[in-house]
């Protein structure tokens, strides 16, 4: 279990003061001009060095991300963007810092943009987020009123200003390019890659898109060395990482472990275990709704982190763990998680504007037990004619929790099919 | 240069091409549905993907750049299967219903469905059906069909320059539309037509009348305006049933104006199908021969400088060659082409062409418009215009009227005021114009029918050579004409001869013998009442109603004819249907009638007839090719500066739609000014 102290997120329950009093008595913006005078190159190797990769959900290295950015500015202005659009079903830790923890993400900001050189930087937050963006708003107000923010920002010789944007409810705008064209006010659609935001993100100009848990995390990395993050984890999946465990357990709850920690172990020890005790769990999505499900065979011995996850064909995803008990019905979750992709798919390309509807309509009849064996034979075939096969990376979530379905939980949908009977026209007859 | 394998084939290619390119270089055929040459890149019908070594998702091959060494496959089984797959999912929510559908034949959709489809639907669920928005008289709405390729919307908002299409909602519900239901504003909208893979967006005039196997494919020259578009007419038996762009880089791309596609309904209507006699003021069918007659006893007993001739704006330089030598051997020297009453300096070249080419707009980068607007005189042209703005560090100027061209312009002034503004400086758009390295105005040919448009075509000159608009590498001096006869006209003078007599003088009883050739757009109210007025043309016009006798000629359609178009560019069309009842070929009418009268016109065939034009005029021998001039000769037009009047330009087109007999005579057009001219639509009632 990880220590208190190794925690980077002090106040991740909100128990002590969020504002930046509070966040000063916790250590943020400590020194703050000291870490940026180390130089752009020393963060982006120390960033490197601790190993951390992208708590978004793709587990990119962040330090190598940061990498791209351009050293030499050919005019343009480049720009970090910060992606708080948490859309994820079942995830809600970003949510939390921002709550509780906002200075973190403010400090994270202006070291980050100082690194790539951005003298501006974006959050694009949820649009439903409306709580937690009024309370950042008011935090990044604090800091341009401490001289944190603003022209020759916490006395660095750096300008660098922050603009908070709240987005309109799109699942999509969560994908990195979706978000920066909605943030230029478009229709939310991904983007085609190459270019990358490196080279051509916001308005053209070279953008990083990060997620609000690398950012925030970013000045405890710096302040105690990228060695001690790198000695929490795994190799190659390293340092801390908030679990936001919901579902059939018996304390909800959000918690910052270390990476790579046993999946039972979380479950047991962090959120009261599951309903009826370990023997009743049914299945566990580790990452999100788009990452496939697991069954509880391979939950036993199951860590929790990016390469353990991907080596079951599944995902760390966003960290969002959603455990379910027996009485849970998963052919029928599975199904709403269709129905979300279906629902959320921003139209833009063929096999997910229309993918997404067939395999939501045929996960319907194989709910509804309608479904035949041959149905599920397509329903596999369909899913794979969509991940793979589209601009961005959603046609994928929409096909992996049916996959993952398929592949943890193939008999219990077999069954429904063979236990369909037709209903008998007689017998309604005679009604 | 990259070097890339496809299929084995090795390509050389210049960086930053897609990898669609190169494999169409190494001569692979890439289905697509939403990549287009000349819109931006979507990539969202995935039907172009590819594989490429290395990368281990299959590659949308239109907006993947290429890379050296790169090693393509374009037809592996993946990528078969890929396809495949993306097929089937258009094809799920796709209604099927090509048997009633206009683009069957010419559907890209269908196409690919034979390579890529399935014989049987695997779909079991219900399909998606969607409402029919009413785009207005051109376009026809069958959004069911739509496979949302999203070309509709980048051709609106990055060629034609009216962003009034996009896509709303999202997912499985996204639909293409104007949001609030409107009729397309764009002059250029009947082109979604053709960018229209599937049937979604078709002709609405056209709806259910011919499957594209069953038509006579012939190409032509548009003569609806002065560009020049090159058209194909689609015919069958007898009569045009639509038609449609043909590519051509250097004129129109492939893009054709709304008036130029639309107005072929206007084709049979009000013909002129016989000839016809006035007796007693009125109008009676006659026979060729008796029309032959009265026209030779009539101008036997006129004096020759008492007889007078003016060519339209849709006419073929044929016939106007055959009139003007007829008149020769008359001897009357009362000849103009300028009906609406322009008199300018045009005895080069140089003074009336549209110098810098319509290709060339894309090397200038600065625009100085004079009297004209360019998006209802030339919307091809303007769209080339938008195309050379869109691609930045290009200003525009425009005086006269302020209109909306799809582009910025600084409006400078209304009148020739602003001319002299710019001649003395102080404007600030004279320092644009001065930074510019290759600037260039257009003059409008309305800014030129004013009584001082000798001395605007004068003053504009005069801008021109002071900015440095020409020299050895550049004409920046400008002309657009708008009446598709009018360069071909003035290239074989038919100008008034000496001591001839100008449109102007020759109405109001300047001449006792009016020879309208297709003329139409004068004012007919101004011929003198007892001028004997004989109209040669193919519809029953403004000048078919005041003539005294009828010679019934062919359309553009029904006739191989030269035009000239606005650049200067000679362009040859040909027949596609026969003119109607006892109409006639015009050169053919005036080679009868002069022999009729005694001064037979020496050539008996067309072939003849061109022979003497090269002869006579050796530019006419370069067709399709445009050579450009060199602004070397800075030779003034005539024209005396002081003139100028300081009355503001006015708009030459009062609409779009309804400009020449063809256009008048159709209710597509007409359908048109209802819902874009409320006002006018109601005062013509």
């Amino acid at each position: 279990m990880l220590n208190d102290a190794d925690r980077i997120y002090q106040n991740l329950y909100g128990q002590q003061d969020w504002q930046l009093s509070g966040a000063r008595a916790r250590g943020d913006w400590n020194a703050t001009v000291e870490i940026l005078a180390r130089g752009r190159d020393a963060i982006i190797e120390e960033v490197k060095a601790s190993g951390m990769r992208g708590r978004g959900g793709a587990g990119f290295p962040t330090g190598m991300k940061w990498s791209f950015m351009p050293k030499q500015s050919d005019g343009r202005p480049s720009y970090l963007v910060v992606n708080a659009d948490e859309s994820e079903p079942g995830t809600c830790k970003d949510r939390d810092i921002i709550r509780h923890e906002p200075h973190k993400l403010i400090e994270g900001c202006l070291i980050a943009g100082f690194a790539m050189g951005a003298h501006t930087a974006f959050i694009y937050i949820r649009g439903e987020y409306y709580n937690e963006a009024a309370r950042l708003q008011a935090a990044i107000e604090e800091a341009y009123a401490a001289g944190l923010l603003g022209k020759n920002a916490a006395g660095s010789d750096w300008d660098f200003d922050l603009v908070l944007h709240r987005g309109a409810g799109a699942y999509i705008c969560g994908e990195e390019s979706a978000l920066l064209e909605s943030l230029e006010g478009k229709k939310g659609m991904p983007r085609m890659k190459p270019p990358f935001p490196a080279a051509m993100g916001l308005y053209g100009c070279p953008t990083t898109v990060n997620n609000v848990e690398s950012i925030a995390g970013i000045p405890t990395v710096l302040r105690r060395g990228a060695a001690w993050f790198a000695a929490l984890g795994r190799p190659k999946n390293t340092g801390t990482k908030i679990f936001c465990i919901s579902g059939h357990v018996n304390r909800p709850c959000n918690v910052e472990e270390e990476l790579g920690i046993p999946l039972k172990d979380l479950i047991e020890k962090h959120a009261g275990g599951v309903r009826g005790g370990w023997d009743n769990l049914q299945a566990v999505i580790p990452g999100g709704a788009s990452m496939p499900i697991l069954n509880k065979e391979m939950c036993e011995t199951q860590l929790m982190d990016f390469d353990s996850l991907a080596a079951v064909r599944s995902g760390l995803g966003s960290g969002a763990i959603i455990v379910m008990d027996k009485s849970a019905d998963v052919v029928k979750a599975i199904w709403r998680l269709s129905k979300f992709f279906k629902h959320e798919s921003c139209g833009q390309c063929t096999p997910c504007r229309e993918g997404t509807g067939w395999m939501m309509r045929m996960m319907d009849r194989i709910v509804q037990g309608k479904a035949s064996m041959a149905d599920i034979a397509l329903m596999e075939q369909v899913t794979t004619q969509v991940a793979g096969h589209t601009i961005c990376a959603f046609g994928d979530a929409a096909a992996w929790p049916i996959q993952g379905l398929m592949r943890a939980f193939r008999p219990l949908v077999e069954q429904r099919a063979t236990d369909y009977k037709p209903p008998q026209p007689l017998a309604q007859a005679a009604e | 240069m990259a070097k890339v394998t496809v299929d084995g084939i090795e390509v050389e290619i210049a960086n930053g091409s897609s990898v669609l390119q190169a494999a169409e270089a190494a001569g692979k055929e890439i289905p697509r549905f939403c990549y287009h040459e000349r819109l931006s890149v979507a990539g969202n019908c995935r039907m172009c993907l590819v594989e490429i070594e290395k990368i281990p998702k299959p590659v949308a091959s239109c907006g993947q750049p290429v890379a050296d060494g790169m090693v393509i496959f374009t037809d592996t089984e993946n990528v078969r299967k890929s396809r495949r797959g993306v097929m089937e999912f258009l094809l799920i929510n796709h209604p099927l219903d090509c048997p009633i559908c206009d683009q069957g034949g010419e559907c890209d959709l269908q196409d690919e469905a034979v390579s890529y489809g399935r014989d049987t639907s695997r779909y079991e669920e219900g399909k998606r059906a969607v409402a029919q928005p009413d785009w207005g008289p051109l376009v026809k709405t069958t959004m069911t069909r739509c496979i949302h390729c999203t070309r509709c919307i980048r051709f609106s908002t990055e060629i034609a320059g009216v962003p009034e299409l996009g896509a709303t909602m999202r997912g499985e519900s996204m639909q293409v539309g104007t949001y609030v239901e409107k009729a397309l504003s764009s002059e250029l909208s009947g082109n979604l037509i053709d960018l229209c893979p599937v049937g979604a967006l078709t002709s609405k005039p056209y709806a259910y009348t011919a499957r594209s196997w069953e038509l006579r494919k012939t190409d032509s020259v548009d003569v609806l305006d002065a560009v020049g578009t090159n058209i194909r007419i689609d015919a069958r038996g007898a009569e045009v049933l639509r038609i449609l762009p043909r590519l051509n880089d250097d004129v129109n791309e492939e893009w054709l104006g709304d008036k130029s596609r639309f107005s072929v309904d206007g084709l049979k209507r009000r013909r002129l199908d016989r000839p016809w006699l006035r007796e007693n003021g009125k109008l009676r069918a006659a026979s060729w021969e008796e029309v032959f007659a009265a026209v030779t006893n009539k101008i036997k007993s006129t004096t020759p400088d008492r007889i007078g001739a003016i060519a339209g704006d849709l006419v073929d330089v044929e016939s106007m060659l055959a009139l003007k030598e007829m008149f020769t051997s008359l001897g009357s020297p009362n000849l103009d082409c300028r009906q609406d009453g322009a008199v300018f300096d045009a005895s080069q070249r140089g003074f009336y062409l549209f110098n810098t080419s319509i290709a060339g707009i894309e090397e200038a980068d600065a625009l100085l418009i004079i009297g004209s607007n360019s998006r209802h005189e030339a919307p091809v042209l303007n769209a080339r215009i938008r195309k050379r703005w869109l691609a930045g560090n290009f200003q525009a100027g425009l005086i006269g009227v302020a209109h909306d061209l799809t582009y910025a312009t600084t409006h400078v002034g209304a009148g020739p005021d602003a001319i002299a503004a710019l001649l003395d400086g102080t404007h600030p758009f004279a320092e644009v114009l001065k930074a510019a390295k290759k600037p260039m105005l257009i003059l409008g040919a309305g800014a030129l029918a004013r009584p001082d448009g000798a001395a605007i075509h004068a003053a504009a000159w005069k801008l021109a050579a002071q900015f440095n608009m020409m020299n050895d590498d550049w004409h920046g001096f400008n002309v657009l004409h708008h009446a598709a006869a009018r360069t071909g006209a003035l290239d074989i003078g038919f100008l008034p001869g000496p001591e001839g007599k100008a449109t102007a003088q020759m109405l109001g009883g300047g001449v006792d013998i009016l020879w309208l050739l297709g003329a139409d757009a004068l004012d007919t109210q101004a011929i003198g009442a007892d001028t004997f007025v004989i109209y040669q043309g193919h519809h029953g016009d403004a000048g078919a109603a005041r003539a005294d006798v009828i010679l019934p000629g062919a359309a553009y359609t029904e006739k191989d004819g030269t035009y000239v178009n606005t650049e200067g560019r000679v362009q040859q069309g040909f027949i596609a249907v026969k003119p109607p009842g006892d109409a006639r070929e015009d050169w053919r009418i005036l080679r009868a009638i002069s022999a009729y009268m005694g001064h037979a016109l020496r050539y008996d065939t067309l072939q003849e007839l061109r022979a003497h034009l090269v002869q006579t005029y050796p530019g006419f021998a370069l067709t399709g090719e445009l050579r450009r001039l060199a602004g070397t000769n800075l030779t003034a037009p005539a024209g005396d500066l002081a003139a100028v009047s300081s009355a503001p330009f006015q708009p030459v087109l009062q609409n779009y739609y309804q400009t020449d007999p063809i256009s008048r005579a159709s209710p597509t057009m007409a359908a048109c000014v209802a819902a874009h001219y409320p006002t006018l639509a109601e005062a013509a009632e």
